[in-house]
């Protein structure tokens, strides 16, 4: 992708940014993450379908945020992740700045956070044809035929919280899992425990997750995790009509109007 | 007791001395007769206490091994367990694991000047030491023990320092923080390394040693070198977040020692080869 | 105990299995599941799967599980009765399709659990254990065996070494244990004597990547490095590869309290978590990635050689397979070969 090349080589050597994030070649013809700080490193970023891993799960993590100001490379997902990060105080213009890569693989070069989400907005999100296929199997089955999908599936989880580390919006500082005043999700990957922390993940999501299968991809026993988020994605259309990721506008978990139909917290 | 290394014995808490806010010590006896007969430790090192049903913690053993019949843990509230601890009253039981770690080599330090330097909640593993020499007094010579905390009610074992302070054969020092002392305070005021260096130690034939929050430690040990001490001849136990005890769960270690295994008595000499990561 | 080396033909593995199944041996094997492999109880022989290169999890969960209890308890009004697990009651257990570096890794971590305290409950585990290895005849990218001590036919570790003789081939065993020559008894007639086989040439070809005692060497050196920092940048702070390493065994301990029952477990945790060492205080000495993926490190290739004189990686290639962000373990060893201070 030579235009983001020239663009990252151009940004690093005006010293307008500290490092560039995007992809490169990994191995066994995977793909991952380049912290690119000088500019001679900018000629290994690439683009291409296999680019799949939500780069602004980096955006919060502290060795690369004390970097300075930031440039990433970033897919639609990526960039829904950023708005969202955005809405949530994670990053600001003055931090980081944002090289789209639009759905049809050209360079997009964003002046502010605002032109990133005016054009997130032209993109809904929506589940994709598989994704869609794989929760009307389960929307099919019986409760009991459910219980043992997800029990079988999740017996297998081991806790790596692979799933949470991968996820942009996971990044707070102590997780919920490492609160033990109460213990509130068990520690051993069990399967109650397990559940727990997957039925918790998902209600954390809702709202925020942007479909970037992150989770799912990062699982290192491919349990279909993300379909528990997405349902969540699904829900949130059925009930409010769907969801952006927004900076200014409202959040639908975390707006409450006086007109709200669930008043018990009146 | 079988091979599982994991089962605690089953203590009893005979009694709780309140000691300083938030500080509690907490006298055990063995439920069974035959886990008390069979138990023994040296002076420096720790044991896992549990309560059962929310986790273990790990504390030195604060009493002294030449005291039979009993030990005793002092600890801080501060977390899951310790705030469950607090919440314990005489007579509940509770689990200990243990003894581990390396001790403080008590014997060789006979015949020698031995000098005590600790700050606030780091004082109980030095108590542990303390009585076991005063227990065998005669064994050593001068004694000197200079404690320190932040404010008069943060000074533990309070009871403790009259009785070491009234000792013909013990030169007590007790500091508290600028700012820290009452209208009827008698010792001194200012930081413990200020007055260590104002108390003027002779490195000759002594053994110092130091416990306290890191910052205290930090400030002292260039004293005592500056003073002449060899870097062998300085003793400090260290901390660490600690789930075995023994050297498996990996999780203690500073560089190739594990705290609880190789510790947690070092010396200065041995502090120095480890890398700056505790 | 001298190592023997007999014949089973391709069709009989097969009525191997099926005689262990029928003595009642529980089998842990690898088995097809969501597209990965990895080790599950297994009924019958179809279950295992074949052709792939190494499981997602090492076999470790087995011997090692992923939470096990240590003790239970029972309150009543003054008393705590406290029973301690019973490591007889750990079944045995048959483990088919241990690749030789799964094999090595269980002498590396009974060395940690042997360490100055014996730990019981793993012991017993591992002495209720059999293992049946199976030689490599393909590596891939991720492996690396030979750099770190192994080989893709070391029997080390294994009570039987199966060598498939080709493609489509018979397959050589090594028995190299009592368990091993135990297993033989009771399905004498399928093990035939085998003449003069050479195994190596049927042996995935591996060369040595890198030499470990120069890394050994250097990480006396490059404590403060800032590679720490460039290797870790990407790194996400997951357990996924101290969960999926054969010689990875920090753990948890923790309670479970159902009103006046409970138990303490013990389970996996991994030093890459940002918790893992930190202090009720709020003290951590280790705040940074770069710093966690520093003890990784040195612990696996500078601290378990010098106390226990084995190495911590049998070089299975899992932890960089598994890996999220593609942190790629032999990359970087090559690296720290090449560092300087």
């Amino acid at each position: 992708m030579d235009e983001l090349k020239k663009k990252a080589t151009e940004l690093l050597e005006s010293l307008t940014v500290k490092v560039v994030i995007g992809y490169e070649e990994g191995t066994a013809g995977r793909t991952r993450a380049l912290f690119a700080e000088k500019p001679e490193d900018a000629c290994r970023l690439i683009y291409d379908s296999r680019c799949v891993q939500n780069l602004a799960t980096y955006l919060t993590k502290r060795e690369v945020r004390d970097k300075g100001r930031i440039a990433i490379e970033a897919t639609l997902p990526v960039m829904r992740s950023i708005i969202q990060l955005a809405a949530e105080f994670q990053v600001s213009d003055a931090n980081l700045l944002v090289l789209g890569i639009t759905p049809d693989g050209k360079l997009i070069e964003f002046g502010n956070l605002a032109e990133v989400e005016a054009f997130i907005h032209q993109y809904p999100i929506e589940i994709n044809q598989q994704d869609r296929e794989e929760l009307a199997k389960i929307e099919k089955m019986t409760p009991a035929e459910r219980w043992k999908f997800w029990t079988d599936e999740l017996s297998l989880c081991i806790k790596c919280y692979a799933c949470r580390a991968a996820c942009p919006m996971c990044y707070c500082d102590r997780c919920t899992v490492d609160c033990n005043q109460p213990q509130w999700i068990p520690v051993p990957s069990h399967l109650p425990g397990n559940l727990e922390w997957h039925i918790m993940r998902a209600v954390h999501l809702t709202g925020r997750c942007v479909d970037c299968d992150a989770c799912y991809n990062a699982c290192p026993l491919n349990i279909p995790i993300h379909l528990l988020t997405k349902k969540m994605v699904e829900e949130a259309t059925v009930h409010f009509g769907g969801y952006q990721p927004t900076i200014k506008g409202e959040h639908i978990m975390s707006t409450y109007r006086p007109d709200d139909k669930d008043n018990f917290i009146q | 007791m079988n091979d599982n290394p994991y089962m605690p014995y089953l203590m009893r808490i005979e009694k709780i001395t309140y000691e300083a806010p938030g500080v509690k010590t907490l006298m055990l006896k063995f439920v069974k007769e035959e886990d008390e007969k069979k138990f023994d430790f040296e002076a420096g090192q720790f044991g896992m206490y549990s309560v059962y049903g929310v986790g273990e913690s790990a504390f030195c053993i604060a009493s002294s091994p030449t005291r039979k019949g009993y030990i005793e843990c002092t600890f801080r509230r501060a977390g899951r367990v310790t705030n469950a601890l607090s919440n314990c009253e005489e007579g509940n039981l509770i689990g200990f694991r243990g003894p581990y770690g390396r001790s403080f080599p008590v014997n060789e330090w006979k015949w020698k000047n031995l000098l005590f330097i600790a700050g606030g909640i780091a004082l109980p593993p030095m108590r542990c030491v303390i009585w076991n020499i005063l227990d065998l007094r005669d064994n050593f010579k001068d004694v000197t023990i200079i404690y320190g905390a932040r404010s008069v009610s943060d000074l533990v074992y309070k009871r403790e320092l009259q009785d070491w302070g009234s000792r013909e054969d013990v030169r007590l020092i007790t500091t508290v923080d600028p700012g820290g002392e009452t209208p009827d305070w008698k010792g001194e005021t200012g930081f413990v390394p200020a007055i260590v260096e104002k108390a003027a130690p002779s490195p000759d034939n002594t053994i110092a040693i130091v416990c306290g929050p890191p910052v205290m430690i930090k400030y002292t040990f260039p004293i005592l070198s500056k003073r002449g001490f060899a870097d062998e001849n300085i003793f400090t136990t260290l901390e660490n977040r600690m789930k075995c005890g023994f050297g498996k769960c990996g999780r203690c270690n500073i560089g190739k020692m594990y705290v609880c295994k190789d510790g947690p008595v070092f010396t200065l000499a041995q502090l120095k080869e480890l890398p700056d990561e505790y | 105990m001298n190592t023997d080396k007999r014949l089973i033909r391709k069709d009989s593995l097969e009525n191997l299995f099926d005689i262990l199944r029928k003595k009642n041996k529980i089998i842990y094997a690898p088995v097809s599941k969501n597209s990965k492999i990895i080790f599950n109880k297994v009924e019958s022989f179809q279950e295992i799967a074949t052709g792939y290169v190494q499981t997602v999890q090492s076999p470790k969960e087995v011997y090692f599980p992923r939470f096990e209890t240590v003790l239970e308890y029972t309150m009543s009004k003054d008393n705590i009765s406290v029973e301690s697990v019973n490591p007889d009651d750990i079944p045995e257990v048959i483990l088919w399709g241990v690749r030789p570096c799964d094999a090595m890794g269980i002498g590396i971590l009974s060395a940690i659990f042997n360490q100055d305290f014996d730990d019981e409950i793993y012991n017993k585990h591992l002495s209720h254990l059999t293992v049946l290895g199976f030689s490599c005849n393909k590596a891939d990218e991720y492996c690396f065996c030979t750099s770190v001590g192994g080989n893709p036919g070391n029997t080390e570790g294994s009570d039987i070494l199966f060598t498939q003789l080709g493609e489509n081939g018979d397959y050589l065993a090594e028995i190299i244990t009592e368990k091993g020559w135990s297993v033989v008894s009771l399905a004498e007639g399928l093990f035939e004597t085998a003449g003069e086989i050479n195994k190596n040439q049927f042996l995935a070809d591996l060369p040595s990547m890198f030499e470990i005692d120069e890394i050994r060497k250097n990480l006396e050196n490059i404590y403060s490095s800032e590679l720490w920092t460039e290797q870790s940048l990407k790194c996400i702070g997951c357990g996924a590869c101290a969960y999926v390493c054969p010689t990875c065994a920090c753990f948890d301990l923790q309670d479970e309290a159902h009103g006046k029952l409970g138990r303490r477990l013990r389970c996996w945790d991994s030093c890459g978590f940002s918790l893992f060492t930190l202090h009720a205080s709020g003290h951590n000495p280790r705040q940074l990635q770069s710093q966690r993926w520093r003890q990784r490190i040195m612990h696996k290739f500078s601290y378990i050689p010098e106390k226990l004189s084995v190495f911590g990686c049998t070089g299975c290639g899992r932890c960089s397979r598994a890996c999220p962000a593609d942190m790629n373990i032999l990359e970087y060893l090559i690296s720290l070969q090449e560092a300087t201070i």
